[in-house]
């Protein structure tokens, strides 16, 4: 359903990413500051840039950070997307929202409560499989799963709803298997659904603290572990430095394939 | 068919298992400490404890309600300008909605902190152009948009991905039996698109009630939210069982709101009877 | 010859209580440590401490953790926490081992209450001897058996002087109606409650619900004209000048002022508290030989200097006082004269009881003047809209399957 846009929806939209982007704006801005202070400013410098990447225990926080979101968003991802298609298919409304809602305690039990509970749990599980420290990467990836799983499940359910059901159906009638039906037809069609779960569940596995805090042990500091934890002190601009850099990064990758595709469109047209 | 439909329900139980192992097996431990005081025994102080946090809930639902509203309305016309934008550039925008909230969480607070403030970067232009001053900052319209803020993504995504790849002819058939463009969209793309604005509901509501980090921090502390008070009754005086039952109550409050608004889904298959009639 | 007898008497009794005393501190030598450093080479330890509260190497500081690694070839694991309770409820749950953690002094109190952490070896830390007396047989370990003191600090009032002018040296200025709008306080209970509890002069480690009921009212009334309640924040909120007066800790007050000059600072006269962060091994520790070593290394002056430089907060190591070099000797704040020395008192462990009741008057004061039957509208108000669309709808599902009967 791509048309052009007019020119009122061009500035909605303007509107919108203004209202997301007006503190990133100052953010960027305050990474270039002089002093230390995250309020006021006394004058352009690069030093947090480059106090950054002396921060040893920062680099290690990011690769961390990065490890963990990456797995559990694509493991979630999985298994979210396989029990979107199970719960679809479940005819009975009552197990389908009794499994929907169980799915979405994680999101509305406050983080402590979603962090404790597991933490109590781990070391449950330890103590009945006599193992001694539990808490680390593995804890830590199991808990991101488990507080990711409904907002992907959440994504795909509604492109499964949106689906013709006939059309898997005809497909397999024309001599798919059930697995190729599901690879061939259903699959593409919910690829939005999925992508989007994917996304969202990236998102929020790096930045949550609270969960990450509680089931962490002492070799794996995530990024926003150690944000949190300085604000005992200060949280300095090299912080700022840290997510302009992130920004800038992702914003370059963007466009690139943006272009790429854009130059990908037109070779084929100039095939045809 | 019937072997098909078996196989396919099949893909729920990983899942199923993970939530029993991960989900149920926690809600079962804050359950036990709901009920129990801080001996183990059997106790219904905490449940009878929660009279004195009516009016937190109350007003954490009533600002939850009001955040899954204004997001809802800015994010549906987002959604559906992005899914009518050129095939190629719509995953961009996309991932634009998506990338302020790869910065941290912390991080974005102290930036809209710095623009709302009283001798902030909005309140020193307004100065300038002799609009005066405003209160912005401390009130509780600044809780509200710290969890606007915080969530709209969430609302734009699901809305997104169910109005992209929507049935272009129906659109089409629906202009051609002569109807209006406000017509199509209130009687043909608005029901199609509802499962999307439940995720939706769903993605922002849930979490917004219990969220507090955002939303305190904006509001300068002034109101209690649900989320605050639980953690405090973890953290601050380590009640776990106080906490516990806070939080059962919190979970019930919020799965009675959501069967209310699942019932405006009804029978998801048919269409027609939607949210808006 | 009796006298002789009993100077004989005394002679032995302190010559054996000397060798006594020199047998249980004999702390090591140089040797004795390199050769320790030796046999735990390889091994690992896991530093828990507060975020931001080591000097790690930024602005061409020492890197204490990495020094600590190149001298003695242990490698540190180093993880950080932004409370004590929420290092308590981890350290509690058993899930992980930690060698080092460096709690406050009320929070050390209950950790040796309820058996968390382990006798210190001192004789593995001949640097304890740069501790300044002040510092040791405090209230919470009063026979220097589990913690060495990390550092210290007090709370007191943070002004600005464009804002504020020539203020008495009082609380009160925290519940000035002339300020109305321009005051931040704690967003923490217990900072909070003593703030209000020190101005009625009422001890801050009262178990008596009557006396924290005064300090409730207290707050409630400052509440009319406090900005709002503030934790991490309060920097940026000071050093922009969108706030007047707060509430803080002297060496964060150092930090601010850096950035904005015109901020004053004053102890209150009633009194405030002190605290002192002291490091300590948890009983679950694996490597408590190696921890005792960095104990040792903190406490060594050049360590103890780059952190006391980075940190701001006081020192209670007295080479480091001593030294010429460190920069902050001199400061009046960190460092008050004895006569200037304000009236302190540390913040005790409450009992279970004490705890719920300060948690539960803080929310109350934060849902003070919130008015009740506004949410109860606003609620109602969409319960009925909901109410209406449901029945809406149902009728309207009923007229269409009549139609489609027909």
């Amino acid at each position: 359903m791509s048309t052009k846009m007019n020119f009122s929806s061009k500035l909605y939209l303007g509107l919108v990413y203004f209202f997301l982007y007006a503190p990133i704006i100052v953010l960027v801005i305050f990474s270039f500051n002089a002093s230390s202070s995250t309020s006021v400013i006394s004058g352009f410098s690069f030093k947090w840039y480059s106090e950054l990447f002396n921060d040893a225990d920062t680099m290690n926080a990011i690769k961390n950070t990065l490890l963990i979101a990456i797995v559990s968003s694509v493991f979630a991802t999985v298994l979210g997307t396989a029990a979107a298609v199970g719960i679809d298919r479940i005819k009975s409304k009552y197990v389908r929202s009794a499994i929907m809602n169980t799915t979405n305690i994680p999101m509305m039990n406050p983080e402590i409560v979603t962090g404790i509970s597991l933490l109590l749990l781990f070391v449950f599980g330890a103590k009945l499989m006599g193992m001694k420290s539990v808490l680390g990467l593995q804890t830590l990836i199991i808990a991101h799963i488990t507080f990711v799983l409904p907002y992907v499940i959440l994504s795909v359910l509604p492109k499964l709803r949106q689906m013709d059901r006939h059309l898997s159906e005809a497909a397999m009638d024309l001599g798919c298997t059930p697995v190729k039906s599901f690879f061939k037809v259903v699959l593409p069609s919910i690829m939005p659904g999925i992508l989007t779960g994917f996304i969202m569940a990236f998102t929020l596995s790096l930045d949550d603290f609270v969960i990450s805090y509680f089931v962490s042990g002492p070799e794996w500091q995530t990024l926003p572990i150690r944000l949190f934890s300085m604000t005992k002190k200060r949280v300095k601009p090299d912080m700022y430095a840290l997510s302009t850099l992130i920004f800038f990064a992702i914003l370059v990758l963007l466009m690139l394939i943006n272009f790429m595709q854009a130059r990908g469109e037109k070779k084929k047209e100039k095939d045809r | 068919m019937q072997k098909k439909t078996l196989s396919a329900k099949l893909l729920a139980s990983p899942h199923i298992v993970w939530s029993v192992l991960f989900i149920i097996a926690p809600l079962i431990m804050v359950a036990y400490y709901s009920f129990t005081n801080a001996d183990g025994n059997f106790t219904l102080e905490n449940i009878k404890a929660l009279s004195d946090y009516k009016e937190v809930f109350l007003n954490s639902i009533w600002y939850g309600i009001l955040a899954t509203i204004i997001c809802l309305v800015v994010a549906y016309p987002t959604a559906y300008f992005i899914a009518r934008s050129k095939l190629r550039v719509q995953s961009t925008m996309i991932m634009l909605v998506m990338l302020p909230m790869w910065t941290s969480l912390l991080v974005r607070t102290y930036s809209i902190m710095s623009l709302i403030e009283n001798t902030g970067i909005i309140n020193t232009f307004l100065e300038k152009i002799g609009i005066g001053p405003l209160q912005m900052i401390n009130t509780p319209g600044a809780v509200v948009l710290g969890m606007v803020y915080d969530f709209l993504p969430f609302m734009i995504l699901p809305i997104y991905s169910v109005l992209t790849k929507l049935d272009n002819k129906l659109v089409e058939a629906a202009h051609d039996l002569g109807a209006s463009k406000v017509t199509v969209l209130a009687k043909v793309i608005l029901p199609l698109s509802r499962s999307g604005i439940l995720s939706g509901i769903t993605m922002v509501f849930v979490p917004s009630v219990s969220t507090f980090y955002i939303s305190q921090k904006l509001g300068g502390g002034n109101f209690a939210l649900v989320g605050e008070v639980i953690e405090g009754q973890f953290v601050t005086s380590n009640n776990f069982n106080l906490g516990a039952a806070l939080s059962l109550v919190l979970m019930v409050l919020i799965l009675i709101c959501m069967a209310i608004m699942n019932h405006f889904s009804g029978d998801e298959e048919e269409s027609g009877g939607g949210l808006m009639p | 010859m009796k006298k002789f007898a009993s100077l004989l008497l005394a002679l032995i009794v302190m010559l054996s209580f000397s060798v006594v005393a020199f047998a249980e501190t004999s702390p090591l030598t140089d040797e004795e440590l390199q050769a320790k450093y030796k046999e735990l080479a390889g091994t690992s330890i896991n530093v828990y401490n507060w975020g931001e509260y080591i000097s790690d190497g930024s602005e061409g500081a020492m890197n204490v953790n990495e020094e600590f690694e190149k001298l003695t070839g242990i490698k540190v694991n180093y993880t950080t926490y932004d409370t004590n309770e929420a290092m308590y409820t981890k350290l509690k749950s058993g899930g992980a081992a930690y060698d080092i953690v460096i709690p406050s002094d009320y929070m050390i109190q209950r950790l040796i209450n309820e058996g968390y952490l382990q006798k210190i070896n001192f004789e593995n830390i001949p640097n304890y001897k740069n501790i300044m007396d002040e510092y040791k047989d405090l209230y919470f370990d009063p026979q220097n058996e589990y913690s060495v003191p990390y550092n210290v600090g007090m709370v007191g009032v943070i002004y600005n002087k464009t804002m504020v002018k020539d203020p008495e040296k009082s609380w009160s200025l925290m519940w000035d109606k002339e300020y109305k709008g321009q005051i931040l306080q704690f967003n923490n209970p217990r900072d909070g409650f003593a703030t209000a509890m020190f101005m009625l002069g009422i001890d801050v480690n009262t178990q008596d619900e009557a006396e924290w009921q005064k300090a409730y009212r207290m707050l409630i009334e400052q509440k009319g004209v406090v900005q709002s309640y503030v934790s991490d924040e309060i920097f940026n909120k000071m050093e922009s000048g969108s706030a007047a007066i707060s509430s803080y800790y002297a060496g964060d007050y150092l930090l601010m002022k850096d950035n904005n000059p015109d901020l004053e600072f004053f102890y209150p006269e009633e009194g405030t508290n002190i605290f002192v962060d002291s490091i300590c091994i948890p009983k679950s520790s694996q490597n408590k030989e190696a921890a005792e070593l960095y104990i040792n290394f903190l406490l060594s002056e050049e360590v103890a200097l780059a952190n006391a430089e980075y940190l701001y907060y006081a020192t209670p190591n007295k080479t480091v006082i001593e030294n010429e070099d460190y920069s902050l000797r001199d400061n009046e704040i960190l460092y008050p004269q004895k006569e200037d020395m304000p009236k302190t008192q540390y913040y005790h462990n409450l009992d279970q009881e004490t705890l719920g009741l300060m948690t539960t008057l803080w929310s109350e004061l934060k849902i003070e003047g919130t008015s009740n039957t506004a949410v109860y509208i606003k609620l109602g108000t969409v319960a009925f809209i909901g109410l209406v669309a449901i029945i809406f709808n149902t009728v309207k599902k009923k007229k269409r399957e009549k139609l489609y009967d027909v």
